[in-house]
């Protein structure tokens, strides 16, 4: 994540954290309910299609009907729409006429997946960089005609993509898709600003990680998670990588990644297909082709045997994080891969996909609860390994160790006894339920499209997850729940608090220590003062 | 497969290839029971979310049980009595009834409001179970003693926890000195939750949520006749008031403005130092509102392009995250400066920030600065109300504020005629930087 708004900030003045699917974090957010999100990744893209509907069926409705006001006579909302320039870039198009608004974005498929040792976080130090001019913008001249055109725009950079966005009135597309394909093509500034802004990249890592117990956890159990894959790596670079990047770094990564073959626009939103298909072709296709380096897969080891590792931090509670190597989603063909990592999701979702599910019911309820929050997670579709997550926080009173248990107990469980009906169709009603709110909001329509592509997945994935999600049989969650939970594929990380010695901490990362040594005296010249006021 | 799973999928189709756009035309009526009800039809999607307000906010919580309000809005949700020929509901029930009704209703408080969201399909047979459950969720909560408890220690752990974060004991510090006595500057710790029981809860219940203190905003694919019936049961099982249309509740006090300036530097090992400078701001009903925000846009609140994000990050590369704020509410909330940055850069941030303010509070901002702002939030209008979600943010504003119906579509009138002399004298009533509130939590030790 590039910049953050300041517009809507909470009053705790902690930065808005990203959307979920692009949060730096990598693996999964601290302690939140991270399969909700991806169960409603899944909900995504066009529930407008008639395929899923049984015939006959004669509702009863209220909607729609009765229109008030200006309404437009073209659908609200249509099938979204993908071609190719001839130097290779790819276009999406999502006409939903609801708002006389667009998003406009920018999918490079290069992430922190694609880095090497030494520079780790490069992917994301471009994605800052490039709003720092071109041949013909000085710097943060990008923002200024994007602001002045009405529009709001940001960035994020995962493991598998960086993408850039523009929310505009969409009168003004036009002109976004101008500067975004001078800056694709001509991105460019002097050592000068990459030498301030690599300071900002260095505030946003320790702002997001090395100030969070849990974030730093993390990034260890990711690290002992990962040994061949560059999915080790955090998305957001090792403070020592950061340190020693260069401004050369940054230009080759660019270079070498930032081809139109390996871009995709996104549009969505008031918008008509044949003018879109124009306008790309004007402004996009003058980018000229160049060939793409060749990928090496640095495919993940085998794992065969526990790892295990400790944390130790100055912190409060304790924490407990499981993480089991999984089959992913590659594509939409019925192996037996494939549907595993299905049912994987439906099992994360009968553990913990709404209130009163498994891991609430059994492990945060009751006198003699184990823990103060639990989750589950399953990655589904990535560029690189997936993994299943178990996590949770000890109650007062109890272990890491006996919350570990508890969380293997409740997969262990469905393993011998399997899942109820009832708990299947509950899942199964929130996640078509979830396909209708989502067409709520065009921004993340678009950004699933962006994600589909990244991935190599058809624009209609959304829809052909769901279904195949609704297949899923109770027989199929207990076996993937016997099969995929055995010792040998898991990696545990505890945090371990440490006391506070004071209100002061004990410990510091070494980067921040060696900043904290170093010159300048404290803020203001009248120290702790009483609070004067009233 | 489950019938409601099985009727959904029959359904989902139908919408398609309805008209588009969400009516600006928002529409306003009160029950006989003394609701008020703001509607904006919105028909393109089959679905709609219901926003209900009462005047039940953390600002009325007795100051020896700060987070009363709070506590009550999340126990609201952990199960139902016996009503009527419907059985108790223990939490899990309450939540699997929501689930497979793919519909939800959360409950949440603000400094000023105590808010409920329902968002369902609005095909017939889910809304009108949808809004069934709702109506005894709002009416019957069990306010269980054991899950009170549970939860109790658990929010107690959790702001242990947090009170390690060098963010959290920032805001925290900042608030008290902001705020003083006044209850914008409670807290809810561990000993004022430990005072609150779910007797405090039931009386909150009972004198907080009432038709006819309610203020109902709706958008959604329904009609003004579906949606005056809608509330009407929504609203039905409320406890009865007192059969007057409710009497006023007590006033709350102003916020004092500070009498001085407040400097809190705090010691703290962290990565960071984390800075928030300001004062008390404006009440919401403030006739410089449009000078204060467009200002404000300028100053700190227009993310990549505001000054303070030019001086302290573009130029120097002291913070990721740098921005202010205001907070208007019924009284005057927080005006925010904040950053986080190298504890031995924090002296020369906060430098840098109260600089910013204090030419930006004297002089105002310049002819182009206030035309690019303008540029911004005329041209991008539209992009606050392209979604059922944004124009309901927008319309239970209208409700609670009072705001005028035509507010929406007066908007950029308003911003337009917002002069380089109103947001200098406007920030010259509101801000006095030398009175400022500056906390500083984990700077390099002097």
């Amino acid at each position: 994540m590039k910049r953050i708004s300041s517009t809507t900030r909470p009053a705790n003045g902690l930065p808005l954290q990203p959307p979920r699917a692009t949060a730096l974090r990598g693996v999964a957010a601290s302690a939140g309910r991270v399969c909700a999100a991806v169960l409603a990744a899944l909900a995504a893209v066009a529930v407008a299609s008639a395929s899923a509907t049984p015939p006959g069926a004669a509702p009863s409705t209220v909607a729609p009907g009765a229109v008030s006001g200006p309404a437009s006579t073209a659908a609200a909302a249509s099938q979204p729409v993908q071609f190719t320039l001839p130097n290779g870039l790819t276009v999406i198009v999502k006409p939903d006429r609801r708002a006389p608004t667009a998003v406009h974005m920018l999918w490079v498929r290069a992430g922190s997946i694609d880095e090497v040792d030494g520079t780790s976080g490069v992917a994301h130090v471009l994605e800052h960089m490039m709003f720092k001019g071109t041949r013909t913008l000085g710097v943060g001249e990008y923002s200024r005609r994007v602001s002045a055109l009405g529009g709001r725009e940001n960035a994020f950079t995962s493991r598998d993509y960086t993408g850039y966005f523009q929310q505009i009135p969409s009168a003004h597309l036009e002109e976004v898709m101008r500067l975004e394909a001078d800056r694709f093509m001509h991105n460019q500034w002097a050592d000068e600003e990459f030498r301030r802004e690599i300071e900002v990249v260095k505030e946003e890592r320790r702002l997001r990680t090395e100030d969070s117990p849990r974030a730093l956890l993390y990034e260890q159990l990711n690290a002992t998670t990962f040994i061949a894959s560059p999915y080790r790596r955090p998305i957001v670079g090792w403070m020592n990588d950061l340190d020693a990047m260069t401004p050369e770094d940054v230009r080759d990564f660019y270079r070498r990644w930032y081809v139109p073959a390996n871009a995709a626009v996104v549009v969505a939103g008031d918008v008509d297909p044949a003018e879109v298909r124009r306008l790309a072709e004007k402004h996009y296709g003058a980018i000229p082709a160049r060939a793409l380096p060749q990928r090496k897969p640095r495919e993940e080891l085998p794992q065969s045997g526990m790892r295990r590792i400790e944390f130790k931090w100055p912190a409060e509670q304790a924490y407990v994080a499981l993480s089991f190597r999984t089959p992913r989603l590659s594509s939409f063909e019925r192996t037996a891969d494939n549907d595993d990592a299905l049912a994987l999701v439906v099992l994360a979702a009968v553990l913990d996909g709404h209130t009163g599910a498994r891991l609430n019911r059994a492990l945060e309820q009751g006198s003699d609860r184990v823990a103060d929050s639990a989750s589950a997670w399953a990655g589904l579709w990535a560029r690189g390994p997936q993994t299943f997550g178990l996590a949770g926080i000890p109650a007062p009173g109890k272990t890491p160790e006996q919350l570990e248990a508890a969380l293997r107990a409740e997969v262990a469980r469905i393993a011998r006894d399997g899942v109820s009906e009832a708990e299947l169709n509950r899942v199964k009603t929130q996640w078509v339920a979830s396909e209708v709110y989502k067409l709520d909001s065009v921004m993340n329509q678009a950004r699933e499209l962006g994600v589909f592509w990244s991935m190599g997945l058809p624009l209609d994935a959304g829809e052909q997850a769901i279904a195949r999600l609704r297949a899923v049989t109770a027989e199929q969650v207990k076996s993937v729940a016997q099969r995929h939970f055995g010792d040998d594929q898991l990696t545990v990380g505890v945090l371990r608090p440490q006391p506070m010695e004071g209100k002061r901490r004990v410990r510091l990362p070494n980067a921040a220590a060696a900043a904290a040594a170093g010159s300048s005296a404290g803020v203001g010249a009248t120290g702790t003062s009483a609070p004067a006021r009233h | 497969m489950h019938p409601i799973t099985t009727a959904l999928l029959a359904l989902l189709w139908l919408w398609v290839a309805a008209p588009a756009q969400a009516s600006l035309q928002l529409q306003h009526w009160t029950q006989p029971s003394g609701a008020r009800v703001w509607l904006a039809e919105s028909p393109a999607i089959p679905m709609v979310d219901v926003q209900i307000d009462f005047d039940a906010g953390s600002r009325r919580d007795p100051a020896a049980q700060a987070g009363l309000a709070a506590a009550s809005a999340s126990m609201l949700s952990r199960g139902l009595r016996a009503a009527g020929t419907q059985a108790a509901l223990d939490e899990n029930q309450l939540a699997e009834a929501w689930t497979d009704l793919g519909a939800s209703l959360v409950a949440r408080s603000s400094l000023d409001r105590m808010s409920f969201l329902l968002r369902s399909l609005t095909y017939r047979d889910l809304l009108d179970a949808s809004v069934r459950l709702a109506a005894r969720q709002l009416g019957h909560p069990a306010f269980p003693a054991d899950v009170w408890q549970r939860e109790r220690e658990r929010i107690s752990a959790a702001y242990k926890e947090a009170g390690t974060r060098p963010g959290t004991i920032a805001s925290r510090r900042f608030t008290r000195a902001v705020f003083g006595s006044h209850p914008y500057g409670a807290e809810a710790t561990p000993e004022t939750l430990e005072r609150i029981s779910v007797a405090d809860m039931q009386t909150w219940h009972r004198n907080h949520l009432q038709a006819c203190r309610a203020r109902v905003s709706i958008v959604g694919a329904v009609t003004r006749a579906q949606a005056d019936e809608l509330v009407r049961t929504l609203l039905a099982q409320l406890p009865r008031d007192d059969g007057r249309g409710c009497a006023p509740l007590p006033a709350v006090a102003e916020v004092s403005p500070l009498s001085a300036p407040v400097e809190q530097i705090v010691p703290f090992e962290s990565a960071q130092a984390h800075v928030l400078i300001g004062q008390p701001g404006f009440k919401r009903n403030d006739p410089d509102f449009f000078a204060l925000t467009v200002g404000n846009h300028i100053l700190g609140g227009g993310g990549f392009v505001s000054r303070l994000y030019g001086e302290v990050r573009e130029k120097r590369g002291l913070s990721y995250s740098v921005y202010s704020f205001f907070a208007p509410g019924l009284h005057a909330g927080a005006f925010t400066v904040g950053l986080q940055t190298r504890p031995d850069q924090a002296r020369q941030a906060v430098g840098v920030a109260r600089e910013v303010l204090e030419r930006f509070v004297a002089d105002g901002p310049t002819e182009a600065e206030l035309q690019a702002a303008k540029d911004n939030l005329i041209g991008g209008f539209a992009l606050r109300i392209d979604s059922n979600a944004k124009l309901l943010d927008n319309i239970s504003a209208i409700a609670w504020n009072d705001l005028p119906l035509d507010y929406l579509q007066t908007w950029t009138q308003q911003v337009a005629r917002v002069s380089v002399a109103d947001i200098r004298a406007a920030f010259a009533r509101k801000l006095q930087p030398q009175r400022s509130v500056v906390v500083v939590v984990g700077a390099t030790p002097s």
